[in-house]
């Protein structure tokens, strides 16, 4: 009993108490905040990434493309565990608005709106025909003409409050796209103008997938005619990939095993096809290591950070560690007092142990809170900053978000809470622990003095 | 006489301090024997060691070479629980500097040892109400009967003294170790608390008492005094 009176009162009348309470809770939250932030960006980053992507891509880096798509297209259709399959072209061209001078170099991916929305989030990136995905490539202006979905960072800019000026609907801009079409061999075909192959399109709406470098680069375009374009329509076609999408119950580690099985088994059947040789390069990759060039590096920006603030958080906890340690010398007497009317030192350690562990709770407490209220007002604070300073916390086109993350994981707070506590009960054992194993008519004398 | 009739015995006690290079020996062999029931007065100069024998004979202290034997037996067998018995029921302490914990009350402070000798459990069914009725009764008998909530920093020297006294004798213990009970008082307050010892002395309880002053262990049935490091009879 005299152990849990004497750790209230010791947290409640002292003081440098106060001060452990506030180093605790200005590590909880900053770390909170942080981590917060920063999981919150990752794990939107990834999203945004499989969104793009869809589950498992089969393809090939290499411009050429492969060919026979269409039977293993065919084999895809008839496997329970595929629900959308998309075949794309991906390839790079040069955009000339009709009647500038301007020519911009783009990504262009052709795709089959419908089959790509059913294999990949893309439906849902379009502003004009978001909810009418079979029309992305048909200008509303005048839907018989040819269109084109552009990356949003091509066409627009972002406002300071990091939002799109979208008009009532797109304006009536023809582009012309040309491309350098390769045939089978690699080689450049000779394509009807020279060596070029250039077709115009319209602007018929924006793909906003959050992710700056598809959105600052690419260029969708109706299939057909980007196979066209990319001379992947000859007697035998040829697409870059197949998008594919799995069943919501189907592992994406499992469903990957089956196309790569799949893969292995249709390669060894066309084997003596003429462009066999194509289909060489694919590989079957689920979306992670499809992206993986992008999400290594955001996860190593995370890292970075996460070990940067750990660092403060090392420091904070040396600070707490620093001020137990003030006040348990300080102590010292009580401690001597307490051996000395029969207390054990077991006894005396579990007191302290009390004291910090309620110091460590209390402190994470008040750091958690805190950093929730920051957290819930974080967006309203940088608008606010944003209009009464000009300052900016994530420079929006760099970081392809529209608001700061701030959704709180409960299991990163349970690792920051305990480790909060945990420094607390070090920071206090050690001193507790050395001045009960004293003699208690020494730790009365040191502070007779 | 056997001479485990004693209550406290202690034999050939050595006890010096090293500070650097020099020592310093307080106690250079002191043979001490105490009666149950006696009143004994340790007197001697500021410095000759008196609160470090009076430390040594309450097992907060242990000396360098010698015995100390409480009821026939040496402190230094005693485990680490029974040593903490020891120090909670058989002997009250009262420091010469007081030594109360200043985030407790007065009362608090009084019953204390009972606290700390009981669980939460068996303090709060059971143990509290008696301990505090027995703490009351402690501090109306020491002149402190108003004081019982206050904190300690709000006590003057000798009043503070009188609440060391009151936490010593809360166990009931065998054996009452006093260092300088009237150091800080008025001798109208410090008659007070003597008349306090006598009193118990005649009920049967063992003091013994450390002070600088012979009129005041004139009080107590048997002076020893403490010159270099030795009694000298
Ligand atoms: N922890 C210690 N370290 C070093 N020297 C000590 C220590 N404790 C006591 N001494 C020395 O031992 C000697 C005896 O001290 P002690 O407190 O027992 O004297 P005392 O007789 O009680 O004196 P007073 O009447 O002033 O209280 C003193 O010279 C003191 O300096
Ligand atoms: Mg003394």
């Amino acid at each position: 009993m005299y152990k849990i009176i004497l750790a209230f009162r010791y947290l409640v009348k002292r003081r440098i108490t106060y001060l452990a309470v506030l180093a605790v809770a200005i590590c909880v939250f900053i770390v909170v905040v942080v981590m917060t932030v920063l999981t919150g960006l990752v794990i939107d980053f990834r999203q945004k990434n499989h969104s793009f992507v869809g589950d498992c891509v089969v393809g090939t880096e290499s411009l050429v493309g492969f060919a026979y798509y269409e039977d293993f297209v065919k084999i895809l259709e008839q496997s329970y565990f595929v629900e959308g399959i998309s075949p794309v072209i991906k390839s790079f061209a040069l955009v000339n608005p009709v009647g500038s001078e301007r020519n911009v170099g783009v990504e262009i991916m052709g795709i089959d709106a419908v089959k790509h929305s059913k294999a990949t989030g893309f439906g849902k990136t379009l502003y004009y025909r978001k909810d009418n995905v079979s029309k992305a490539f048909k200008p509303a202006y005048d839907p018989n003409l040819l269109g084109c979905v552009i990356g949003i960072d091509l066409v627009l800019e972002r406002d300071a409050k990091s939002r799109y000026p979208y008009g009532s609907g797109p304006t009536d801009i023809p582009l012309a796209i040309s491309c350098f079409p390769l045939n089978a061999k690699g080689a450049l075909a000779k394509a009807d103008a020279g060596l070029v192959k250039t077709q115009t399109f319209y602007y018929s709406d924006n793909s906003e997938s959050g992710l700056a470098r598809v959105d600052g680069s690419m260029v969708y375009l109706p299939f057909e005619q980007a196979q066209l374009l990319c001379g992947m329509a000859g007697p035998v076609k040829r697409v870059s990939a197949i998008h594919i999408k799995f069943k919501p119950n189907v592992r994406l580690e499992a469903g990957c095993e089956e196309v790569d099985s799949l893969w292995q088994s249709f390669k060894r059947e066309k084997a003596d096809e003429k462009q066999a040789y194509l289909l060489e390069k694919v590989t079957v990759q689920g979306w992670k290591d499809y992206r993986r060039a992008y999400i290594a590096a955001m996860e190593k920006e995370q890292t970075m950070m996460t070990a940067m603030f750990g660092l403060v958080g090392v420091t904070t906890v040396f600070i707490v560690f620093v001020v137990f340690y003030m006040i348990i010398s300080h102590k010292s007497k009580d401690i001597g007092i307490l051996k000395s009317i029969g207390v054990s030192n077991v006894n005396i350690i579990i007191l302290f142990s009390g004291f910090a562990f309620l110091v460590g709770l209390l402190g994470s407490g008040v750091g958690l809170f805190a950093g929730w209220l920051f957290l819930l007002k974080i967006n309203r604070i940088e608008d606010w900053l944003f209009e009464r300073f000009g300052f900016q916390l994530w420079d929006r086109t760099i970081y392809a978000i529209g608001d700061i993350p701030n959704q709180v994981d409960a299991k990163v707070l349970a690792v920051i809470i305990l480790s909060a506590i945990v420094a607390c009960l070090v920071g206090a054992l050690v001193p507790s622990r050395q001045a009960a194993k004293q003699k208690p008519i020494e730790t009365l004398q040191v502070t007779q003095l | 006489m056997n001479k485990d009739d004693f209550i406290l015995r202690a034999e050939g006690v050595y006890k010096s301090y090293r500070m650097g290079a020099t020592e310093v020996k307080v106690l250079k062999g002191v043979d001490l024997t105490v009666k149950s029931g006696e009143f004994v007065a340790i007197v001697g100069a500021s410095g000759s060691g008196k609160s470090t024998l009076l430390h040594i004979l309450g097992a907060l202290d242990s000396p360098d070479k010698g015995v100390v034997a409480f009821d026939g037996r040496d402190l230094r067998r005693f485990g680490g629980g029974e040593l903490n018995r020891f120090r909670n029921k058989m002997v009250g302490f009262v420091f010469q500097f007081y030594h109360l914990l200043d985030e407790l009350s007065v009362l608090e402070n009084v019953f204390l040892p009972v606290m700390v000798s009981r669980s939460v459990v068996g303090w709060l069914f059971g143990g509290r109400k008696r301990a505090r009725k027995r703490a009351k009764e402690l501090l109306a008998q020491l002149g402190l009967g108003e004081r019982a909530n206050h904190k300690p920093y709000q006590l003057s020297g000798g009043e503070r003294q009188r609440v060391a006294i009151g936490r010593a004798l809360m166990n009931e213990p065998r054996l009452l170790l006093v260092d300088e009970p009237t150091g800080n008082l008025d001798s109208a307050t410090g008659n007070g608390i003597l008349d306090v010892f006598e009193e118990l002395n005649r009920a049967g309880q063992t003091i013994v008492m450390v002070s600088h002053d012979e009129r005041i262990a004139q009080r107590a049935g048997r002076i020893i005094t403490l010159t270099d490091g030795r009694i000298k009879n």
